[in-house]
């Protein structure tokens, strides 16, 4: 699977409900053999953009090219699994007998018993689908998608709804196929997942792209110097600003919380540091949780798309 | 437990055509089985239906005075049974399908959409001739003595079942599911009397004409000429092949997979 060009690229992609654009001139591209994670609140089009990828909807405007070929194509079929949102299975069928159907759609497909064992889904493999918890039923959908042994795979939030140990043996599954040159894309509004699993995030917001890279260039990108810690409320700040070098700043908020950043924005350095701890010292203050920041892609995410509630 | 490196890697491929349609038919038949209401439908209630009729006689015919209710009856429960199966069966069942997204999974695998509906058919079919085994064996055992030749009315049960299901793929494939499912109920009990099962369509008068061209009436008529008179049923044929046409042609332009 050496072929050249990436494992999905969007190009200006417009979406439109009711002459409403749910999806506003996206762009994005997943290299192959790497995992890309489409990181966005409720409602920001991350859905609606995977299923024009997955051949389900016709884009307004924009490109998108899936292995190289318009997603509806027919031979994309056998190359490419998908996991839904939700539904998906015959409600009558057993969810053993589930996975052995779309298994024998494949030419090569994995063993579904292995497949059940590996997601805990072998006690309920004899109970019918309709009967199956909604963990229950996320996996089998995760299953279904990787059962034929496909080069890409969409999983439109896998975890949503799962329980820690589900979550943790989805994980596991996608850092697998990763590591065997699967290409995944993947929805979630986790951010954890998206910084564990992903080797690329795409923030999406109101149906455009808001933040991409690396989760360690969108975290490192900005505010690297910063040093945070906890001590008890109501130090005297002033005292410290006039210890550290000048163009450092400091404030507490909230209460309690203190962040001190590098002088004109550098890095904190171990002068800052050692100034911060002795003057904390000498403050009689013990402080507590230290630690130099990077930003968390919580901070960045929320930085973004904005800390209000979405409906 | 971990995945051991490279059990995952890529290996996609289609199984061959016939293995899918295997597969898929024994999936569609298991559903259609394991479904109380289908069963019910397609084979308790005319299996129920024909011993009552035949034995108990609330409704009276006329001109088979002299006792031959099952010649009457039992091509006429034939002719539900297949509606049952064809139609409203597959209304429903398809109904839900969208309705849960199955179909629309289905689309994103390697089954084509020709290969699936082809096992629906074939489920259909294998269902029919459940439906014909045990309809006849209770049949003769009730005295019933068929005229006509097998093959005419093979015919006639093969084009009705196009007729059906090209009617239940256009209902199923354009309504919810419990639209559908009410529709397809009701269509199901107005067409069981208005479709000559129970009573001769000459028992509606003026409106004998215009009802003899509805499916359900075409397929009892039809199989009556066959099976009581020892006719041939030109006509019906031609009914229900038309009907067939116009259904899955609807079908297939107004079909929606969700």
């Amino acid at each position: 699977m050496t072929a050249p060009g990436p494992a999905l690229s969007v190009t200006g992609l417009v979406k439109r409900y009711g002459g409403r654009p749910v999806v506003d001139g996206l762009s994005f591209e997943l290299r192959r053999g790497t995992v890309l994670a489409l990181l966005g609140p409720n409602g920001a089009g991350k859905s609606t953009t995977v299923e024009v990828c997955e051949g389900f909807r016709t884009p307004d405007a924009g490109e998108v090219r899936v292995l190289g070929l318009p997603p509806t194509d027919p031979s994309l079929r056998p190359r490419v699994g998908v996991m839904p949102q939700a539904g998906g299975a015959y409600p009558g069928l057993r969810c053993g007998e589930m996975l052995r159907l779309v298994a024998s759609y494949a030419a090569h497909p994995l063993d579904p018993a292995q497949l059940l064992e590996r997601l805990g889904l072998v006690e309920v493999a004899r109970t019918p689908y309709r009967r199956l918890s909604g963990g229950q039923q996320q996996r089998l959908s995760l299953a279904l998608a990787v059962v034929g042994r496909p080069e890409l795979v969409f999983l439109d939030e896998p975890t949503a709804g799962l329980d820690p140990q589900a979550r943790h043996a989805t994980w596991e599954l996608v850092e697998a196929l990763r590591a065997d040159g699967v290409s995944v894309l993947l929805t979630t509004h986790l951010l954890d997942e998206a910084e564990r699993l992903a080797d690329d995030v795409v923030i999406v917001d109101h149906g455009r792209v808001v933040a991409a890279g690396s989760v360690e260039a969108l975290t490192s990108d900005q505010a690297t110097g910063q040093l945070r810690f906890r001590a008890t409320p109501g130090l005297d700040l002033d005292q410290l600003l006039l210890a550290l070098p000048v163009g450092c700043a400091a404030k507490e908020s909230p209460a309690g919380s203190y962040v001190v950043e590098g002088p004109h924005g550098a890095p904190i350095d171990p002068q800052v540091l050692a100034t911060v701890t002795a003057w904390c010292a000498g403050s009689g203050a013990m402080a507590r949780d230290l630690r130099i920041d990077r930003r968390s892609l919580e901070d960045v995410f929320l930085d973004l798309t904005g800390r209000q509630l979405r409906p | 437990m971990t995945w051991a490196p490279g059990s995952l890697a890529p290996r996609p491929g289609a199984a061959p055509l016939r293995r899918m349609l295997a597969a898929q038919t024994a999936a569609e038949l298991k559903l259609v089985l394991r479904n109380g209401e289908q069963v019910l439908l397609s084979l308790v209630i005319p299996l129920a239906l024909v011993v009552l009729l035949v034995t108990v006689p609330f409704i009276t015919l006329e001109g088979t005075a002299d006792g031959r209710r099952a010649d009457f009856f039992v091509p006429g429960v034939l002719a539900l049974a297949v509606m049952s199966a064809a139609f409203t069966g597959q209304a429903i069942a398809v109904g839900f399908e969208r309705q849960y997204g199955v179909l629309k999974r289905l689309g994103a695998t390697p089954l084509p959409r020709g290969v699936l509906l082809a096992a629906k058919t074939l489920s259909v079919l294998v269902v029919e001739v459940l439906q014909v085994g045990l309809l006849c064996a209770v049949g003769l055992a009730l005295g019933w003595q068929p005229q006509g030749s097998p093959l005419a009315v093979l015919v006639l049960v093969v084009a009705g079942t196009g007729a059906f299901s090209g009617l239940g793929l256009l209902l199923g494939g354009t309504m919810r599911g419990l639209t559908t499912l009410a529709a397809a109920n009701l269509l199901w009990f107005v067409l069981l009397v208005l479709g000559g099962v129970l009573f001769p369509l000459s028992a509606f008068g003026a409106a004998e004409p215009a009802l003899s061209l509805l499916p359900t009436a075409a397929l009892s008529t039809g199989l009556r000429e066959v099976l009581q008179d020892g006719g041939t049923a030109v006509r019906e044929v031609l009914v229900l092949l038309t009907w067939g046409a116009l259904g899955l042609t609807a079908a297939s332009r107004a079909f929606r997979w969700e």
